[in-house]
């Protein structure tokens, strides 16, 4: 059985998309807008690659990109498991539904055949790489630069009226808050069950019904902070993205180019690979 | 009942970037009756501390001892050790969440699988004990009150379960001058009537020194110092080499001694203060 508050902090240590690793390294510095646009390439290229070794090449790509970025590659691969079930969901639906010929195994109305199971591992290997290469992204840029980065390359769109800086600050007001969230559900969790709450036994309706004194709290605090929030933008002027200047302006520089070439270049040989084998 | 904490270290999310070593091999024994001040500025692992002590957080090693039970023993029962030791966080109210007053005092109550009769009893007495009227509040939403009561009706809460041990982590945090000697009051009050063990955590030393019976003072997740408050506030110097610093009582009594009046060392509350001035002057008047 696993304890409650060995949950709660379990929960917090788990997360590791959307946490930063704050750091230094080629990857870190680089313009926030070309690491989403690469990351975004290099899913598309992972996505198109169909046999083992253009995984592996992908994988050895990644690893290159994490080892430069100065992040333990372990510490990525933790970030899959609260992801296992998703993985083994989708694989064993795949090996059930996805069509072949060639028959492995028969079991009355259940037959495995050899593409689907190469296909359920490719659609399993391509949410692991999903997983890992955003992964990437995200720890290896601060929340504020990431939704800088998104709020530029969505810009041109506001000329048809899409409201890319206030996406942009949502998202960023968002993420600043995931943390304080967690933190405040933690602490009214142990305040909760120091008066005796269990959140832990019972059936759905009596569980459901146990977070009802996590939840109340939980909304009153967030009106109460959101509204404090705004009330401090509003103190200093904020009147939303027209003629907002910006402290750091984003710029290209030497690195970018490199990776550019670097992503160029793994694209080329996925391509020459599957041709070849493919 | 004691309180025994064993060799206590206490590592927040181990392996990640953020790692910290919040407790160090900590080892404290808390008597029944005691009224303890547990002192530090922030992050030096007071909160950590007490939260160990009703089981919410479990030691990364060591173990601790709440009336001999070892809470890190998975066969101890964890509501036991709730209804024994009863933990008031920092700002508890706001843990409220019922429709009425009466109903979030219960709260606690309830989870302990007591009747309705007695639940009443333990509302209305947690009630007087916090100075809050029965009658003009109870069935009153916990929203409409204002700070002070709020506050108060949460310490009801947990004063509801009946601990022997309350713990409370900084009672009077963002409380106006008033509220502050309210909840420092009962308090007091709430020691001498029912005995029961106490352990505040504070930053401030005044109401740390008007309370205490004894004072342990945190320092990066290590006890730095344990005594009476006279033993502890008279090593001023050390106190403010970690960043705390001493009861106004003292600091005055160290400003006359400098200016060489004789105040007697160990004098840490404004009353025994006023006596020692009284003294001193009186004694310099006869030697004139």
């Amino acid at each position: 059985m696993q304890l409650p508050w060995e949950r709660g902090s379990a929960m917090l240590n788990d997360i590791t998309l959307g946490q930063f690793f704050p750091g230094d390294s080629a990857i870190h510095r680089m313009d926030p807008r070309m690491k989403l646009i690469l990351t975004i390439v290099y899913i598309v290229g992972v996505f198109m690659v169909s046999n083992l070794l253009g995984y592996l090449i992908s994988l050895l790509f990644l690893y290159i990109v994490v080892r430069i970025s100065g992040i333990r590659f372990s510490y990525l691969v933790k970030g899959i498991k609260p992801l296992r079930f998703i993985l083994i969901f989708t694989f064993v639906l795949n090996l059930f539904f996805a069509k072949g010929e060639t028959v492995l195994l028969s079991l009355g109305f259940f037959t495995l055949t050899a593409e689907a199971l190469s296909y359920a591992t490719y659609f399993a290997l391509r949410l692991v790489f999903l997983v890992m290469g955003t992964s990437v992204l995200t720890l290896t840029t601060s929340p504020v630069q990431l939704t800088d980065g998104l709020e530029r390359l969505m810009h041109p769109l506001q000329r048809f009226r899409f409201p890319a800086h206030e996406l942009a600050m949502m998202m960023t007001i968002a993420l600043r808050f995931i943390p304080l969230l967690l933190e405040e559900t933690d602490k009214i969790q142990k305040a909760q069950m120091a008066r005796g709450a269990d959140f832990e036994t019972g059936n759905l309706i009596a569980r459901a019904k146990a977070m009802i004194p996590l939840l109340v709290p939980l909304f009153v605090s967030s009106f109460r902070r959101a509204n404090d929030l705004a009330m401090a933008m509003e103190a200093r002027c904020y009147r939303g993205g027209d003629h907002r200047t910006r402290l750091r302006e984003l710029r290209y520089t030497r690195l970018d180019a490199y990776a550019v070439v670097a992503m160029a270049a793994f694209l080329m040989v996925i391509f020459a690979e599957g041709r070849l084998l493919g | 009942m004691s309180l025994v904490i064993e060799n206590v270290n206490y590592v927040y999310m181990s392996g990640g970037p953020y790692e910290t070593h919040a407790l160090h091999d900590i080892s404290l024994t808390i008597e029944d009756g005691e009224f303890v001040g547990l002192i530090g500025h922030t992050g030096s692992g007071k909160s950590t501390l007490v939260q160990h002590l009703n089981g919410l957080l479990k030691p990364t090693s060591g173990r601790i001892l709440v009336d001999g039970l070892d809470l890190s023993d998975k066969a101890t029962d964890k509501r036991a050790i709730r209804r024994k030791v009863g933990l008031v966080f920092q700002y508890p109210e706001n843990q409220l969440f019922e429709e009425t007053v009466e109903k979030d005092i219960a709260f606690g109550p309830k989870n302990l699988g007591l009747d309705a009769a007695e639940i009443d009893r333990r509302v209305r007495e947690a009630m007087r004990r916090v100075a809050i009227d029965y009658d003009a509040i109870h069935d009153r939403s916990v929203f409409e009150l204002s700070g002070g009561q709020m506050r108060r009706v949460a310490i009801a809460g947990v004063l509801a379960m009946e601990p022997q041990v309350l713990v409370l982590d900084e009672p009077c945090a963002g409380l106006d001058p008033r509220g502050r000697e309210e909840i420092l009051g009962l308090i007091r009050a709430l020691h001498r009537e029912s005995g029961a063990t106490i352990v505040m955590v504070s930053h401030s030393m005044d109401d740390v020194a008007s309370l205490a019976g004894r004072v342990i003072v945190m320092n990066h997740g290590r006890v730095a110092m344990d005594g009476t408050p006279r033993e502890v506030f008279a090593r001023g110097e050390e106190l403010r080499a970690i960043g705390l610093d001493v009861p106004q009582a003292v600091e005055l009594a160290e400003r006359l001694r400098e200016r060489g009046l004789d105040i007697p060392q160990g004098v840490y509350q404004m009353e025994e203060l006023r006596a020692a001035i009284a003294a001193a002057v009186g004694k310099g008047k006869r030697h004139a």
